[in-house]
């Protein structure tokens, strides 16, 4: 029983760092609490509308500012050439109705 | 409940036993298996997270941003129109937003160049974001010159450097004065970048936006729904990214089930043979196979599980840096908050674990039922 006694206590030790990883999460959303709040007040401060992932094109810094045609068409037939292009989708208000 | 225990807990045994007997194979296996998990759940983990910052931090962003449209582009727009947006009933502000555009030839870099509505450090002077500040090794009081688009070399002085923390929002601004941006990319006074609005009641935002369209029509009114929106569609799970890291974990799990559910190893079904000769029963033996299931899938998703938790929240998502860098010269250093939770964990663990246990038991169910003499004669 030396085997099965090993695998479980392994998957009793496993089970118990899920629940700490669970524990761990949720202290550190409190502890991140008051720097998420300056980092909202900031873009509250700044009337930004995009958060700062992708700086390489415009498009993909600013998605919620991009133009209609501009991921794919910087030029008739371009082709989109920037990595973070295939990451992100265009967003959906710009290909949908209001 | 003792005696079920105990039962099981031999039958686990022996299970352990035939595992570690093919130790190379399982071993490989395992690896595999984790590693699949561990790619699964750091990009669940990742995109959640992302998610959830964003929809956070931007309940902050403007109520409404107008923007003008010249043939199809984003263009300046006059600021006259802000006086013919605040007549709309409930809006309660109309603000002109400056903000560009600035690529660094000396860096290599694109900065986001913006006017704060304060701006307290005065005309001549700036505040850079902490990836600005990282890009070009600046610190406070050092200089950074700037080519107007009059072909003249302006420097200004660094008075503030973000703090790291805003990294996720202003790694690449640089804050400065209006009268600055202005006489930077000649910008007359009476042109803005964009219009910001506020409302009175935010329920009227769709009906304020159709009707700054309908008055300004070369205008173009987000609101900030869809600001928020687009950062869930972005990050959900039909986005470029997971899209392509959700086909990649689906073909190597159709590879792992194929293996599986096309049958047993003539020694594994040997052993099925023999267990049954000695007066094994169908059922136990179906047990076995579930704990062997169990064994692989249980200790590969909690491995996985808990290596993606440090990949994506100790250790900044280190292994997508190169995927999330780009060509960028400036980008964040992805500390999220651990936005995570329970259905998360209990979604990737239907995705994983189940179809794996299922998958070995299919098989040995079909080679448990059939006579052990024919079973052993292959």
């Amino acid at each position: 029983m030396k085997r099965a006694n090993a695998f479980l206590t392994f998957l009793a030790v496993g089970l118990a760092l899920l629940g700490g990883m669970f524990a761990h999460a949720a202290a550190s959303r409190r502890a991140a609490r008051p720097a998420l709040e300056a980092r909202t007040e900031l873009v509250r401060r700044l009337r930004t509308t995009d958060l700062c992932l992708f700086t390489e094109a415009r498009y993909t810094r600013h998605p919620v500012m991009a133009d209609v045609n501009t991921p794919f068409q910087d030029y008739p037939l371009s082709i989109e050439h920037y990595p973070s292009g295939s990451l992100m989708p265009p967003p959906a208000h710009l290909s949908s109705e209001r | 409940m003792r005696r079920w225990f105990n039962a099981q807990r031999h039958i686990l045994e022996l299970t352990l036993s035939a595992l570690l007997r093919r130790r190379g194979k399982y071993l490989a296996l395992v690896t595999v298996y984790t590693l699949v998990v561990f790619l699964l759940a750091s990009v669940m983990f990742f995109t959640h997270a992302l998610r959830r910052e964003a929809a956070t931090l931007l309940e902050g962003a403007p109520e409404i941003v107008v923007q003008r449209l010249v043939a199809g582009r984003h263009d300046l727009i006059p600021t006259a129109y802000a006086d013919a947006i605040a007549e709309i009933r409930g809006v309660t502000s109309v603000r002109p937003a400056l903000w560009g555009y600035y690529f660094d030839p000396i860096f290599g870099a694109n900065y986001t160049l913006l006017v704060p509505e304060e701006f307290t450090h005065g005309p001549g002077n700036i505040a850079i974001g902490p990836g600005v500040a990282g890009a070009s090794g600046s610190e406070v009081d050092y200089i950074l010159p700037f080519w107007s688009s009059e072909g003249r070399l302006t420097s200004y002085t660094i008075a503030e450097i973000l703090p790291a923390e805003s990294e996720l929002v202003a790694a690449d601004l640089i804050l400065m004065a209006a009268e600055d941006f202005r006489a930077l990319f000649d910008i007359p006074e009476e042109l803005a970048t964009n219009l910001t609005v506020s409302v009175r009641n935010p329920r009227e935002l769709p009906v304020i936006a159709a009707k700054i369209t309908e008055l300004l029509p070369d205008t173009r009114p987000i609101i900030r729904d869809e600001i928020l929106r687009t950062y869930d569609s972005i990050f959900s799970w039909r986005s470029g990214l997971l899209m392509f890291i959700l086909m990649t974990c689906v073909l190597a799990f159709i590879i792992f089930a194929w293996d599986k559910a096309s049958g047993l190893s003539a020694e594994e079904r040997r052993e099925i043979g023999i267990l049954k000769a000695i007066g094994w029963e169908t059922s136990d033996v179906l047990q076995m196979k579930f704990w062997e299931g169990a064994v692989v899938s249980l200790s590969s998703f909690l491995i996985g599980v808990l290596a993606a938790y440090g990949h994506v929240f100790v250790g900044s998502s280190g292994l997508f840096e190169p995927v999330l860098k780009g060509w960028a010269v400036i980008y964040p250093e992805f500390r999220l908050v651990p936005f995570i939770d329970g259905y998360q964990v209990a979604v990737l663990f239907f995705l994983t674990v189940v179809p794996y246990t299922v998958s070995t038991i299919v098989p040995a169910w079909r080679a448990a039922t059939v006579d052990p003499d024919a079973v052993m004669r292959g």
